[in-house]
């Protein structure tokens, strides 16, 4: 018989709220990069202002998680399921930040044409997108295999951040008036690089609320 | 440290000797098997809290310890209960010496109706001290030991009866602690006090632990998870035998027990 059922009706609810905050984020990243494909400031701008929406959704998290510490010495799983939502929540809003600061690239660029046609962080946003999402099924399925699975496709992160990056530094070197486009453009892989390794830390975060065991699973290459 | 089918925690590593073992121990009421075949070694110088649910026989396994139990008509122990190496319920153990060195703490604090002093003193008295000097000392070291000493020095002569419920409490920890046990058996010794009583008990329990072996019995888990070092969870069987789950140190059995059952018990998903 279920005796705590308001206390693990209000934790599942948090972990309702770290799903909806995580599409939130999503479409911040994939709206960020069809600004930039589509050079629209608006729509740049609109994901600069929504940003505060994702951050207030965290601290709202966060209140309702050390609201249920306070009130209810969560133990066990309950305890770990909170402390990986506190974590997973701060890793969600610094993806979101990185969103935003794709979008803060696009006012930068303007109107000025891109460099070259976007292949490579196109599919770097669709990576982490999907991962991200995975990831937060992982933390509602209790799935620690899933979540350790997500870690090792960094690398495919990392190699199309490393193939970007190779291909804008041919341009430099060829034609140094490209050098601020190029470093624009390697801003926002980085961007995307960097929401990568967040996953893989939301991931580890993961299967210690499923195992109990704090672990670093990889180290990124960058 | 071996136990018959109970899961010990990785981290069931506690820097110090071994005060009190019990060997597939089992305890009958008549033919009502109360607990069944319990194996357990407790540290001494800590603090062991025994969880569970009601009725799962967490007070009688704490009664093993001091033979409390023997005073139940029809009572049975099999098994081997240990204090320091030596088998506590061999026929040669004296069971007014082996009270002396195994002290206990009751649920409702329960001072004789006479003064703070002769409280305290009562214990020294009975094992042979009469000289007044030694048994003044012997009541202020005592009355320190349990913090009490600072609330109560101005009216020692009066009635222990008088004492708030927090305070009596702590005198009875203190006429413990007279008679210079090595274990102290506490069996729900908060339960009927107020919270800030209570975390002053605790906060003597704590104190306590650095000289002596402490196991507590508590219905609060969350005062098991702020007390203790180590824990132990205990729950009934189909026929209402209580069996060791799981035991190991308390921050395991509180972030992460590897029992299934114990798990559930400390959220809340039974009861």
């Amino acid at each position: 018989m279920e005796i705590r059922t308001i206390f693990h009706k209000k934790l599942r609810e948090i972990q309702d709220d770290v799903l909806a905050m995580g599409s939130m984020v999503e479409k911040a990243t994939s709206r960020s990069i069809e600004a930039l494909k589509e050079r629209d400031i608006e729509k740049a701008r609109a994901i600069i202002a929504d940003d505060l929406k994702i951050n207030r959704k965290r601290f709202n998290i966060e209140e309702k998680c050390v609201q249920l510490i306070a009130t209810q010495q969560p133990m066990a799983s309950d305890l770990r399921t909170i402390i990986c939502v506190l974590n997973i929540i701060t890793e969600i809003e610094r993806i979101g930040d990185h969103a935003e600061g794709i979008a803060k690239i696009v006012v930068m660029i303007g109107d000025e044409p891109l460099l070259k046609p976007l292949i490579d962080i196109p599919r770097m946003a669709e990576r982490v997108n999907d991962m991200l999402h995975r990831s937060l099924d992982a933390l509602i399925n209790r799935d620690a295999d899933a979540a350790k699975k997500i870690v090792t496709e960094d690398d495919e992160v990392d190699n199309l951040y490393d193939q970007v990056f190779r291909e804008l530094l041919t341009f430099m070197a060829e034609d140094p008036k490209t050098i601020t486009r190029a470093t624009r453009l390697i801003w926002v892989a980085h961007n995307l690089e960097r929401s990568a390794d967040r996953v893989t830390n939301i991931c580890e975060r993961v299967v210690y609320m499923v195992t109990g065991k704090m672990e670093e699973l990889e180290v990124s290459k960058y | 440290m071996k136990m018959n089918s109970v899961l010990l925690n990785e981290k069931t590593v506690i820097q110090s000797q071994t005060k009190l073992k019990t060997e597939a121990v089992s305890l009958y009421y008549g033919s009502f098997q109360a607990l069944r075949n319990i194996s357990l070694e407790i540290p001494e110088h800590a603090i062991t809290a025994i969880i569970g649910p009601s009725g799962c026989g967490k007070s009688s396994f704490l009664r093993l310890f001091n033979r409390m139990n023997d005073l139940i008509t029809g009572v049975r122990v099999e098994g081997l209960v240990e204090l320091d190496d030596i088998p506590i319920y061999d026929k040669a153990i004296d069971v007014v010496e082996l009270r002396k060195r195994v002290g206990m703490v009751f649920q409702k604090p329960n001072p004789f109706p006479m003064s703070v002093f002769e409280n305290v003193a009562f214990g020294p008295r009975r094992h042979g001290k009469h000289n007044l000097g030694e048994l003044e000392d012997i009541v202020e070291k005592s009355l320190r030991q349990a913090a009490l000493w600072d609330e109560v020095k101005d009216k020692i002569g009066q009635s222990a009866l008088a004492l708030s419920g927090g305070q009596q409490q702590r005198l009875c920890i203190a006429r413990v602690l007279a008679v210079e046990p090595e274990v102290i058996l506490m069996d729900e010794p908060c339960s009927a006090l107020d919270p800030v009583a209570t975390l002053k008990i605790e906060d003597l329990m704590r104190s306590l632990a650095q000289e002596y072996s402490i196991v507590i019995v508590t219905h609060n888990m969350q005062q098991a998870a702020r007390v203790s070092d180590m824990a132990a969870f205990l729950m009934m069987e189909d026929d209402r035998a209580g069996v060791l789950v799981e035991y190991g140190t308390t921050s395991e059995i509180f972030t992460n027990p590897k029992d299934k059952r114990t798990e559930d018990y400390i959220t809340g998903r039974f009861g």
